[in-house]
């Protein structure tokens, strides 16, 4: 390839972000100072070209610290990765948390999803614009933040030298600020305030005193920084104990920002620990849950006592084969929402003569009303460092990625430090317990993309391309990340393999029914009295679990199963059976186990308008039926709000069926379905509805 | 011309739309259905690209599978049994073209019209309201428009730009969803991108999106009439590879110049000189001809377009 490059040049601080995630450039030929010794020195061929993987990471560098992307950084972004400029724009301009306009450091990120729909999010975004003006600058309508649980949400990001997050959960308006009652001015002020207190937030570690640098890159930035950072983050949490570290990770879970005065639009406020989303914590009979709230998720030490690793040591016993026989006879399947064989799938994988092979966790976990990953990260982080080493073994994969969303910045900065740490005991790296294979994670962060959980996506995400879903076959487990023999799995599924290993396949497949064994996590969101994740066994009925969660706060209308590519089910059917088999029997799907319970104050209306804004915005564009067909969906609906005619709901079918039969992946597959159980199911639009 | 002979591959059977037909393994459902003389639509489909199966118009019906099948990218396999003209992959097929035309402008897109009245799409139903791309043309150059109105995002001319012919990579596909669009980095303008003028990309536009200066002003004169070219295939004088040229005639005028794809040294690709340096055989004719004169762009092809610029030295750099 032949580059050509612009004459914008990147700001010192753009270039300092790079170089601090890059290393130094070497030559003229990658950026830096010209000499006539770069006469002598050729910078191509596949060395160069290989650090295409870079170009997420890098980009994250720059927008962490700048807050967007100008001309002169991408163009350096470029010149150091050997990637041509305008497929590093096209990918820049992929990610909803990336821009390539100016703005300003702090984006507050205002949730207006269905959870928060459900909850007054419309309150929350008006008072926000009255404070902050019209969106795209300082603030951003956003999809699904996953704190349902906390609805309605919002998410600032703060960029800087050192990035901070605030999550707003629930959001309320902040009081008037006592100086300026007036929003805006006071918004931008205090930006850079809080910027400072935000560092404690995503920087992990950075709490203690004389450790702010160290504990800062093992945050968040740090988490994409494979080399050096990586290697002080662990070497402080192994050298300070875990008990110096549970002390800031425990302020992680706590304050951002809570001494900065005259917030920018909402009111400041503790984040509460991962187990308040959890209703059962403590409960002796849950499974995947049973340490979130139990164990300190900094400390190693405690997951340990609480069992950890005795799952591991029984994989290294039974051996590979073994690990897949028993996830084999679990029957465990996928829970990202396709419901696969994970044993098959592991099988295949292992049984692939191409090396290496991959193991991809996914966990960006974006579909609305889905927050049950995160709890997980967030509560028991080295129960996933655990599971994916298990995969990683039975599979014969060197190396695992993590991809989290960007949207998680306190999942991300756990799972950094529990990769650390783990590394630093010997239970990540070249010798994994000094069992002779090696295995190591990498974290990758999402950049704002519900797409990139689509299994081919998250690929092309990692590669450094546009998070565009490949078609299928080739499947993953012939040619996946890389083009090599890849697994992928979902947080909820790996974790899952802890219980079969520690206590067989045989006892993991006596919990549940026959096509759906083992517990699930269920994300119970929307107008219910104690949202959070539950977990239960397969077969409890919807009944069972709402009644768990304290019912619907109004008169029940209906529950969302499965998030927006789900189906609704009537008050009159709380009797299904929450199995594959069992929604599936019922029409309507598990999905990724989201139950959004609306009452009868919520517009339903309105709810399925946002699900078909949601899917028009995170269509990726690459196929017809998709990329069109969801906004003409979107526009029917809108005239179907105004005026229901059945010409209009002739039309969303036909389009609704073309769009499942003949769009590459599962989201245009599935953009219809919520929509089309509403009408059929629930009777929205219908003539009495409408009048 | 010596072609490598392939090695001999062994036939498959496959059925489509009830009957049998063998064809060569490692063929696609497309293949396979050409060889039955079915008639399926593409538009994203390339005969020199690897198929992308992005606009979904060539989809078919294959047994057992949840979901329909882009026929130009799916392989068949022995026993495959296909169906071309079930109502699933019609209705299919129609609902595309519907939401396609009532994007794109789909007017240049040959068949466009023919595929539309034969699967009875409707795309005025969408409404006076729905969503289109339409956008000015953009003319930043003397030698190649690009009318994004007309775009469907078939990725053609990014894969012809990029690896899979020219590598210069000076477009890539921008933003997300319905707002994704070709562009190169930036927004800027070609004469500020990577791009080499090979005009590959308007070798492979499936609808007329890219095409000639000189097509595009025939077109805004409205002189431009296919039916009165000719096609004339030649070799091209400037180098010594030999490709092969097709020069598109009206008039007396070259109006176009592409490349026959199946030729083996061109793939239907050429470079700047082939595919636009036709001006100085034509600059003998009057001036004030109809036909606009267009020159190729200074900048980028000195010294390629003898005497193109003549006198047009610049006065030194310091003064």
């Amino acid at each position: 390839m032949d580059l050509r490059f612009s004459d914008a040049e990147p700001s010192a601080e753009e270039r300092a972000a790079i170089d601090a995630f890059l290393g130094a450039p070497t030559t003229g030929w990658e950026g830096g100072i010209r000499s006539d010794g770069d006469l002598r020195v050729a910078v191509g061929g596949h060395e160069a070209r290989d650090r295409r993987d870079l170009l997420l990471p890098a980009l994250h560098a720059v927008n962490d610290r700048i807050g967007w992307i100008s001309e002169g950084a991408l163009d350096y972004i470029c010149r150091r990765l050997t990637v041509p400029p305008a497929e590093a724009y096209g990918v820049a301009t992929f990610y909803s948390l990336f821009s390539t306009k100016p703005r300003p450091a702090r984006v507050l990120h205002v949730c207006t999803d269905l959870a928060c729909q459900a909850r007054g999010a419309d309150a929350v975004r008006r008072s926000t614009e009255e404070r902050l003006g019209p969106p795209g600058m300082s603030w951003q309508p956003s999809p699904c933040l996953g704190l349902c649980e906390r609805a309605p949400a919002a998410l600032a990001l703060q960029a800087g030298e050192f990035p901070g997050a605030t999550v707003y959960g629930p959001a309320e308006p902040a009081p008037a600020p006592t100086g300026g009652a007036n929003g805006s001015g006071a918004a931008n002020g205090s930006g850079a305030a809080n910027g400072a207190d935000q560092a404690h937030d995503v920087g992990g570690a950075a709490g203690t005193s004389g450790t702010g640098t160290t504990g800062t890159t093992s945050g968040a930035g740090g988490a994409d920084t494979t080399s050096g950072a990586g290697t002080i983050g662990a070497t402080s949490g192994a050298g300070a104990g875990g008990a110096g570290r549970a002390q800031d990770l425990s302020r992680l879970g706590g304050l951002s920002g809570m001494d900065a005065t005259g917030g920018p639009a909402l009111a400041e406020r503790a984040e509460p620990p991962a187990e308040h989303a959890v209703p059962q914590a403590g409960d002796p009979s849950l499974v995947l849950l049973r340490r979130v709230g139990i164990v300190d998720p900094a400390s190693l030490d405690d997951y340990r006592a609480e069992g950890g690793y005795a799952a591991l040591r029984e994989a290294v016993r039974i051996g590979p084969a073994g690990v897949i026989r028993e996830v084999l006879e679990s029957g465990l399947v996928g829970r990202g929402g396709a419901a696969f064989p994970t044993g098959r799938k592991w099988e295949a994988t292992a049984r692939q003569l191409d090396h290496p092979h991959y193991l991809v966790c996914n966990a960006d976990e974006s579909e609305p009303g889905t927050f049950k990953d995160r709890v997980i990260m967030e509560g028991d982080p080295y129960a996933l460092v655990e599971a994916m080493t298990i995969a990683a073994y039975a599979t014969g994969c060197p190396k695992g990625y993590l991809y989290i969303r960007g949207e998680y910045p306190r999942a991300i900065g756990r799972m950094a430090h529990a990769i650390d740490v783990a590394r630093a005991r010997g239970l990540l790296g070249a010798d994994v317990m000094g069992q002779g294979f090696a295995f190591d994670i990498e974290i990758r962060r999402g950049a704002g993309a519900y797409i990139c959980g689509e299994e081919t996506a998250i690929f092309n995400s990692i590669e450094g391309f546009r998070g565009e879903p490949r078609s299928k076959p080739p499947f993953p487990v012939e040619k996946g990340l890389f083009g090599k023999p890849t697994v992928v799995n979902n947080v909820e599924t790996l974790v899952n393999v802890l219980p079969i290993l520690a206590g067989g396949a045989a006892a993991y497949a006596a919990t549940g029914t026959e096509g759906s064994t083992g517990t699930k996590l269920f994300c119970v969101s929307g107008t219910v009295a104690k949202p959070g994740v539950y977990e239960l066994p397969f077969g409890a009925t919807l009944r069972e679990l709402l009644t768990l969660s304290g019912g619907a706060t109004g008169t029940l209308r209906a529950v969302l199963l499965g998030g927006a590519a789900g189906g609704f089910v009537r008050p009159d059917e709380l009797d299904v059976p929450l199995t594959f088999e069992g929604t599936r029997a019922a029409g309507t799907t598990l999905g990724s186990g989201v139950v959004l319970v609306l009452d009868d104050s919520v517009d339903l209306a309105h709810i399925l308008l946002r699900i078909a804004e949601f899917f028009r915005d995170e269509s990726c564009g690459q196929c017809v039926p998709c990329r069109v067909g969801t906004v003409r969906q979107e526009e029917a609906l809108h005239r179907l709000s105004r005026r229901p005619t059945a010409g209009d709901i002739a039309l969303l079918r036909e389009v609704g069926q073309a769009m499942r039969d003949a769009s590459i992946c599962g989201l245009g597959q599935t953009a219809w379905n919520a929509v089309e159980s509403a009408i059929d199911r629930l009777g929205v639009f219908s003539p009495s509805e409408a009048s | 011309m010596s072609v490598p002979l392939q090695p001999p591959r062994r036939l498959i059977e496959i059925t489509v739309d009830g009957d049998p037909v063998r064809v060569p393994e490692g063929s696609t459902v497309l293949d396979a259905c050409s060889a039955a003389g079915k008639d399926i639509p593409t538009l994203c489909y390339g005969d020199t690209l690897t198929p992308k199966n992005a606009c979904r118009v060539c989809v078919v019906e294959v047994e057992g599978a949840r979901t329909l099948a882009p026929a130009c990218s799916r392989r068949a396999e022995p026993g495959m049994v296909v169906g071309t003209a079930t109502e699933r992959a019609r209705h299919s097929r129609k609902i595309v073209l519907e939401l396609l035309a009532s994007t794109a402008d789909l007017s240049t897109t040959p068949r466009a019209a023919e595929w539309i009245e034969e699967y009875g799409a409707r795309p005025d139903r969408f409404g006076e309201e729905a969503a289109t791309v339409a956008q000015p043309a953009k003319v930043d150059n003397d030698l190649y428009v690009r009318d994004y109105s007309k775009c469907i995002l078939c990725y053609k001319c990014v894969d012809a730009c990029g690896d899979q012919w020219q590598n210069s990579f000076a477009i890539s596909v921008a933003g997300r969803g319905f707002d994704a669009m070709i562009s190169t980095e930036h927004d800027a303008p070609l004469t500020d991108s990577a791009c080499v003028y090979c005009g590959n990309c308007v070798e492979v536009c499936p609808t007329g999106a890219l095409s000639f200066k000189s097509e595009f002003d025939m077109r805004a004169a409205g002189s431009w009439d296919e039916s009165r070219q000719t096609e004339t295939t030649t070799i091209c004088s400037y180098c010594g590879v030999g490709c092969n040229l097709t020069l598109h005639v009206q008039d007396n005028r070259i109006v176009k110049v592409s490349s026959p794809h199946d030729n083996p040294v061109t793939h239907g690709n050429l470079c700047i000189k082939g595919r636009f340096g036709f001006q100085h055989v034509q600059n003998v004719a009057s001036q004030e001809d109809a036909i606009p004169v267009s020159g190729p762009v200074s900048s980028s092809v000195s010294g390629s377009a003898p005497g193109s610029v003549p006198g047009a030295r610049t006065a030194p750099a310091d003064g």
